[in-house]
């Protein structure tokens, strides 16, 4: 007999209970950054520990797992995450988002809309928003406390008198069911919306800082702006170059050494599906897309 | 005198029995007033019904202070059963408990005596696990709040009657607050702190 050498899933049976029971109270109380007791993992932390514990305690044998790294399927990050839980959990895995019943995602939220048989994990570097305000724990925690988020309009403010719009472009921060300010994690501002009302749970770890938090379903989700300079998403303003979408998010690709680029979506999943349904952008050059597809792929 | 051995069983997977039972738990708080049911079965000593013998193979452990109420407390089959399966220590302050178990809810203590957690640890607080009779059939409620799109209808024959009208402590204490799982038998319903019940009609 070839026992393996650690349990499913990898993490111990402890430590799954432990972080159930924080993730249980980070859905009762929806921003708030429950402590736990993060463990180390094989990976060192940066690379997603948070998300990979938070994966690891709810994750089933049903379960069809995606994992994305800034919305692509294919980065080194994303594969070794999703090796890593086929290894050890043996789950399905997908690159189709709507197949997916658990995505872990750094940095981005898939450009299709998530549904209500879905769990989305993000991985959290600094989960902390007025962190980089007030570096005391005592005094942020007081802060959430008290609910006294004035710092945070403050830096706001500041972006606008220094550059006349408010400047931050990720980790945009959210005001949650009207009650705490939470870091989205470094996600673009072109995605907040989506946390709004979204259907998905929506689970964010963080290894390092040791913080499980929760944004519930169809929980109002806020992007903190002022009436005279409201929150607006960033959207570079092109086509992507391969699938020609006017409305998904753009990574900047640089095609040589002068100067050239191009624009194509970060979501590699959604630029794909496009792509195989005969949408083509500028720089395509993907025949056997024109080919009929007979039907294989959806 | 029992013996380990006529002890009703845990899981017959421990693994993968946490697993199911946990994101049934973790449904029923992400959807407060759903219905979520438990498939997987552990023996059950007297008084504990088939979804809280799960909910605590699942959830308790050494480091989860219980309190539970007088019907559970007086079982010994009850206190040895959590002993050897779980870790879990059970103690008499509720104002300390991670969890209490009630299965008389007729008997349910004033909701202030259990853990409200702080404005700044909110987390530190009791979850109460309460047994109730039905989560398909009697009085209807209308709940709203976070996990709820609109309005969740719940069926539920509970007791004590006026849970509903006593969780509303919870509104003004947020952040701080119970959060309530209801079972009866493999149905699991979940009242976290944010979720407002009102008695339909009423």
């Amino acid at each position: 007999m070839n026992a393996p050498a650690y349990n499913f899933a990898y993490l111990d049976e402890q430590t799954k209970r432990m972080i159930r029971r924080a993730i249980l109270k980070a859905i009762a109380i929806p921003g708030y950054q429950v402590p736990f007791a993060s463990r180390e993992m094989p990976m060192p932390y940066g690379w997603g520990t948070g998300g990979v514990q938070v994966t690891a305690a709810i994750l089933g044998p049903q379960d069809v797992l995606k994992v994305i790294d800034q919305g692509s399927d294919d980065t080194t990050n994303a594969i070794s995450i999703r090796k890593f839980f086929a290894k050890t959990a043996g789950v399905a895995t997908t690159t189709a988002t709507e197949d997916a019943t658990v995505i872990q995602t750094r940095h981005r939220i898939p450009e299709a809309a998530l549904h209500a048989n879905q769990v989305l994990v993000y991985q959290v570097p600094i989960p902390e928003p007025l962190r980089f305000l007030e570096p005391r724990e005592t005094e942020t925690r007081r802060m959430h406390a008290l609910a006294e988020y004035g710092l945070m309009h403050v830096k706001l403010y500041e972006d606008i008198a220094r550059f006349g719009h408010i400047a931050t472009a990720y980790a945009y921060p959210v005001k949650v069911n009207a009650r705490y300010v939470m870091d989205p994690s470094p996600t673009p501002k072109f995605d907040n919306p989506k946390m709004d009302n979204c259907p998905a749970l929506q689970l964010f770890g963080a290894g390092r800082e040791k913080r499980i938090y929760a944004i519930p379903p169809y929980t109002k989700v806020v992007s903190l702006d002022f009436e005279d300079h409201p929150f607006e998403p960033y959207r570079f303003n092109a086509p992507c170059a391969l699938c020609a979408a006017e409305n998904s998010y753009l990574d900047e690709i640089v095609t040589d050494d002068k100067g050239s680029r191009m624009f194509v979506c970060s979501d590699t999943d959604y630029c794909e599906g496009r792509q195989a349904a005969g949408h083509h952008g500028a720089l395509s050059a993907a025949p056997y897309k024109d080919k009929a597809q007979g039907g294989a792929n959806g | 005198m029992t013996t380990i051995a006529e002890l009703p069983p845990g899981f017959v997977d421990k693994v993968l029995s946490a697993q199911s039972t946990f994101r049934s738990v973790m449904d029923a708080m992400a959807r407060p007033g759903s219905v979520q049911r438990i498939v997987p079965m552990a023996g059950t000593p007297a008084t504990m019904m088939r979804g809280t013998a799960a909910i605590a193979l699942t959830l308790f452990d050494h480091d989860t202070p219980l309190w539970l109420d007088a019907r559970m407390s007086e079982s010994s089959d009850v206190l040895k059963w959590l002993k050897f399966h779980t870790g879990a220590p059970v103690i008499q302050d509720s104002a300390i408990a991670a969890f209490a178990l009630i299965s008389d809810g007729g008997a349910l203590p004033a909701l202030e005596r259990f853990a409200l957690g702080t404005n700044e640890y909110p987390d530190r607080s009791t979850t109460v696990i309460i047994q109730v009779d039905s989560l398909d059939a009697g009085r209807s409620f209308e709940l709203r709040g976070p996990g709820i799109d609109g309005v969740a209808t719940l069926q539920a024959s509970i007791k004590p009657f006026d849970l509903f009208e006593r969780l509303r402590f919870n509104e003004p204490l947020f952040p701080r607050g119970i959060d309530v799982v209801l079972v009866a038998d493999d149905a699991v319903v979940a009242i976290p702190r944010t979720t407002r019940v009102m008695s339909k009609g009423g």
